[in-house]
């Protein structure tokens, strides 16, 4: 512990002198630090990734971009396309900063009006997604597999990987959907473990600060909008007659359902707002972590613009709040994954009641 | 504010990367391994139940081999005290046998002795009675001259007759 500190102190104090030497360079040039541009530029989506710069050279992965216009068709090309011609291409331009759709590629008319195509491009947040989702596979197919093989014999004694899977699996089915769906908790059950698991691994691969991670997919309202879509179908599609039987005519004095329905209304609002519910908390949690967690880092940046003493001293702080962060942020990432699992299943729950269930709740 | 925009794109890319995701985990890896787990937790529990039934068993088996290692043992040492018991008794019986026989072989050699003593001191009394006889035919027979001579002659007889005696004892003995 005590050796722990030190090291610590050591890079505390490492900090401090690093910078100083860069600060020089940028303090020279007189760049107003843009922070609305730094923190935007990490949170939103983009058409390529921008992994690190070595010396004077961006290492960039070139995405491609897929456009669909109604008045000139299919358009496909490189990202980098767009970087040589200034951000611009084959008549498509980014939208302004301040816009609804800041840095999206928009269309310009004959008449001089900017549409925005159907834009199906693999971005910045897309190919994050296909490997979080390539993670997934590749943790549990290969858990699975051993499990196939091993149908028929139930003293094999699986290994440590295959035990560590079925930790997980067993966690979530036991601790989250078995008590909250009920008996029909078979059903649910593999859309609640993808779903899961799935945010987890986006939250933990967006808190890896290198290559494959580092994009705040789930900090993106587009991710969670589809997640708690999934939801909201699992909840009202598999409904049960008494569910619905719950919203349009509820147990309450009739003067409440009749003849202006204020109840029924109530309801069926309530059927909307549980999925919103799911999809604001996700998003706002792990966009809230993510941006105090820039905006600490630009504080360095911020500091060195003002003095490099004050810069030096920031670092110390921003590092140590940072490391705080982090702890907090692996915290949330469990806690989130585990809230959208556990409200999912209650909604789901909630809506498998039947008159035999019901008879035991009274 | 474009934060707050869902994006088509992300969307599509989002249904793609999940749908296929959630596809091949529901199809082959969540039902396998729930499933896998049920059953090794049912067989855990029945060979759990199993063991405590065998262990049970085995309780019971050795309380019975106690009981009848007991009573085996109980059954041996009446078995031990019956024989100590009857030998004791054959060999008091014997003993008294044995010292009966005894007695009455003692009782014969005794009613033997007294019948030969008897007929001794018969064969006895009968010489004597023979003697004194002869004594008393020698003594009439001499003629009793005189006091020394007689006295001389009964010396010599009374001599005679302690021969005589003593050779009859030996005779008898």
């Amino acid at each position: 512990m005590r050796r722990a500190f030190i090291i610590l102190a050591l890079i505390l104090t490492g900090c401090i002198f690093i910078p100083t030497a860069a600060s020089a360079s940028s303090a020279e040039e007189g760049k107003q630090i843009d922070v609305q541009h730094i923190i935007f530029e990490h949170m939103l989506d983009s058409y390529s990734w921008h992994i690190t710069r070595v010396g004077e050279k961006d290492i960039i992965i070139h995405l491609p971009v897929i456009l669909y216009s109604k008045t000139s068709g299919w358009h496909i090309f490189s990202s980098k396309r767009l970087e040589e011609n200034g951000g611009s291409y084959q008549g498509f331009y980014p939208a302004p900063a301040d816009g609804p759709h800041a840095y999206k590629l928009m269309e310009k008319m004959s008449d001089g009006s900017m549409v925005r195509p159907i834009d199906l491009s693999l971005t910045k947040m897309s190919l994050a997604l296909l490997i979080n989702g390539a993670i997934l596979l590749l943790l549990f197919l290969p858990a699975a597999r051993w499990y196939k093989k091993h149908r028929g014999d139930k003293e094999a004694v699986p290994s440590k990987y295959v035990s560590f899977v079925e930790m997980l699996v067993t966690m979530v089915e036991d601790g989250i959907i078995k008590p909250c769906v009920g008996e029909n908790y078979r059903k649910f059950s593999p859309y609640l473990l993808t779903a899961f698991f799935f945010i987890f691994t986006c939250n933990l691969m967006s808190l890896l600060p290198v290559f494959p991670g580092g994009v705040g997919v789930t900090a993106n309202l587009s991710i969670t909008l589809f997640l708690a879509l999934c939801t909201f179908i699992a909840v009202n599609v598999f409904g049960s007659r008494e569910y619905w039987k719950e919203i349009i005519w509820p147990d309450v004095p009739t003067w409440l359902k009749a003849p202006i329905p204020i109840m029924p209304f109530i309801e069926f609002i309530g059927i909307f707002t549980k999925p919103i519910a799911l999809m604001i908390r996700l998003f706002a949690n792990m966009l809230g972590g993510h941006m105090a967690m820039l905006v600490l880092t630009v504080l360095i940046f911020i500091g060195f613009s003002v003095s490099t003493t004050i810069g030096s001293s920031m670092t110390v702080l921003s590092v140590l709040f940072n490391i705080f962060m982090y702890a907090l942020e692996l915290l949330v990432a469990y806690i989130q994954a585990y809230v959208f699992t556990l409200l999912s299943a209650v909604f789901i729950g909630s809506a498998q009641i039947s008159h035999h269930g019901k008879a035991e709740k009274k | 504010m474009s934060l707050l925009v869902p994006d088509s794109g992300l969307l599509f890319w989002m249904l793609i990367s999940f749908g296929v995701v959630f596809f091949l985990l529901a199809k082959f890896a969540f039902p396998v391994i729930s499933k896998s787990v049920e059953e090794r937790k049912t067989y855990v529990e029945t060979s759990l139940s199993d063991a405590r039934q065998a262990k049970e068993t085995i309780a019971r088996v050795e309380e019975d081999t106690k009981a009848i290692i007991a009573e085996a043992n109980r059954e041996q040492g009446r078995v031990l005290n019956e024989a100590s018991r009857q030998r004791d008794k054959i060999i008091s019986a014997a003993r008294q046998e044995a010292s009966a026989e005894a007695a009455k072989t003692l009782d014969e050699a005794k009613a033997q002795i007294q019948k030969e003593k008897d007929e001794a001191m018969l064969s006895i009394r009968r010489e004597m009675a023979a003697l004194s006889c002869d004594i008393a035919e020698k003594v009439l027979k001499e003629k009793l001259s005189d006091q020394e001579s007689q006295m001389a002659l009964i010396d010599r007889m009374l001599d005679e007759v302690v021969k005589e005696g003593s050779l009859v004892k030996d005779r008898m003995s």
